[in-house]
């Protein structure tokens, strides 16, 4: 399918960025039932302002006590929307149930480079965020709620405006305030939100205890995706029958996804779980990356007849994670594209466990020899390293990182295992290419985790 | 009931001490970390588990116990 073609179940209202090719196409139909979009405001509606707002879907329907919101939530399936897909209604009852008053974090610190989805909601939808900030502070008894934006997005979105004007309406029963979330990989990792937060720096931290037990100034603290937020205030206001009339029944409504086509065009639509990924990405060259830097490539020809679930993705190593699809065209080389990820991916680690501090910065040398960007020829142990070296970090970090780095880079290595038998013969399919996945420029530095 | 070995990664520093202590589950990677044995640890060597844990400088080794 073209990447120009129209596509169903999607957003249609463009903002001007920087980014020129961004778009993010705004809806055709409000929400209900099983009509998309529903978290991005209709085509041509200004939807970030609070009338607009308050006209389309109301005040917030507080339920008047705690607790009494879960059982919606867990009918209605709702998973979180950052990329790990665990159950919402199952963290509101930890926190709910967990001594102490709760902190409760709505989660825009969007690390992911190839992902744009959070920025999107902020800017076209932020009082369902707002609104999801809320219901969920009454459903787990939280005295304090934190929105936690990555600092460049907090400057662009005018949060503050809008929630000083919902603070002089009265329509916040908790006050919102807003902490500014470095610009890093990890900083929106769960212990590393609750630490910076905490005032410390955004570094993971050990667990047990998890964050939900002992979080921010150690109270438990609830965080979730703003995206997950914002479908939790659909679901109290439409109901889960509502919410699960898009998706699959075990994976319920819809996601906002970051689609990279080929032609180097940037959009955030919102799909329902299910859609069939060639309804959303065009035919990549030869690889789609699923699920950002932590993700895995999936060779074209397969991704074409998958649809956008876990169910679907799993037997390939693969998951949906934050809605980043990314299709490679076929001028570029995926493993080029990977040793440039891989090394950013290197300079993210914190630092804090042996494994990880040892093992990325040698498996991202070792990857940009093979890919030919380290200036030799690759060495014969090269690929063997790769392996060993991916199996002494993985599962050995405090936090996922080294594991998702890891599932990333075995991706391609399976997936473009051809151009690998290339580049051991010095050779390159692509050329000298631009980069196609966005790395950000200059290595980032000791001082910026706070 | 049974234990298992935990190593807090931030915490470990790499000292090694624990895998002489305990060389039946505990050996080291490359770069001097413990890498730690899949498996729960055996009666017979809970009082060498005990002592990597009491031993570590870095304090950085549990024990679990779950049933």
């Amino acid at each position: 399918m073209s990447p120009t073609m129209p596509l169903p179940a999607m957003a249609s209202s463009v903002t001007p960025g920087p980014d020129a090719a961004r778009t993010w196409p705004a809806q055709q139909s409000p929400a209900g039932g099983g009509r998309l979009p529903r978290l991005l405001p209709p085509a041509g509606q200004p939807g970030s302002d609070l009338a607009a707002h308050l006209g389309r879907h109301g005040p917030v329907p507080y339920r008047g006590w705690s607790a009494r919101l879960i059982p919606e939530v867990r009918a209605a399936g709702l998973t979180g929307r950052g990329g790990a897909a665990f159950p919402v209604h199952r963290k509101l009852e930890a926190v709910a149930a967990a001594s102490g008053r709760a902190v409760v974090v709505g989660n825009a610190a969007e690390g992911e480079p190839a992902s744009h989805k959070d920025e999107a909601l902020l800017r076209l939808a932020p009082h369902l965020v707002l609104d999801g900030l809320q219901l969920a502070a009454e459903a787990v008894g939280a005295a304090r709620a934190v929105l936690y934006v990555r600092r460049d997005l907090r400057a662009s979105t005018r949060l503050d405006v809008q929630i000083s004007e919902r603070e002089r309406r009265g329509l916040d029963r908790v006050a919102v305030e807003i902490v500014s979330a470095p610009t890093r990989f990890l900083a929106g990792e769960e212990s590393a939100l609750a630490s910076l937060v905490s005032g410390g720096m955004a570094v993971p931290r050990f667990t047990p205890p998890r964050v939900f037990e002992r979080g921010v100034d150690g109270r438990p603290t609830l965080v979730q995706n703003v995206e997950t937020l914002a479908h939790l205030a659909l679901i109290a206001r439409y109901g889960p029958g509502w919410f699960r009339a898009a998706g699959t029944p075990d994976e319920p409504g819809t996601m906002l996804c970051t689609l990279r086509q080929a032609d180097g065009s940037v959009s955030v639509v919102e799909a329902a779980i299910g859609a069939p990924l060639a309804e959303l990405v065009g035919r990549a060259g030869t690889a789609l990356l699923v699920g950002g830097y932590h993700g895995a490539w999936i060779p074209a020809a397969q991704a074409s007849r998958l649809a956008l679930s876990n169910a679907a993705l799993r037997p390939l190593g693969a998951f949906t994670g934050a809605g980043v699809l990314a299709a490679l065209p076929a001028d570029r080389c995926g493993l080029v594209e990977t040793a440039r990820v891989a090394r950013y991916l290197a300079l993210e680690s914190a630092g804090q466990c042996g494994p990880c501090l040892n093992g990325l910065p040698r498996i991202a040398e070792a990857l940009a020899e093979l890919a030919g960007l380290a200036g030799r020829q690759p060495g014969p142990r090269v690929l063997a390293d790769l392996s060993r070296w991916a199996g002494l970090v993985d599962g050995r970090g405090a936090c996922h990182h080294p594991d998702g780095t890891v599932r990333f880079i075995r991706s391609a290595l399976r997936v473009f295992a051809a151009e690998v038998g290339q580049h051991e013969r010095g050779r390159c399919t692509a050329g000298n290419s631009p980069p196609f996945l966005p790395v950000p420029a200059g290595p980032s530095t000791d001082a910026d985790w706070s | 009931m049974t234990t298992t070995l935990r190593v807090n990664p931030i915490a470990c520093s790499g000292h090694g001490l624990c895998a002489e202590l305990l060389p039946e589950l505990i050996t080291l990677d490359e770069w001097g970390y413990p890498v730690i044995a899949d498996q729960p640890v055996p009666a017979r060597l809970a009082r060498q588990a005990g002592r990597a844990v009491t031993d570590c400088p870095a304090l950085a080794l549990r024990l679990s116990r779950s049933r």
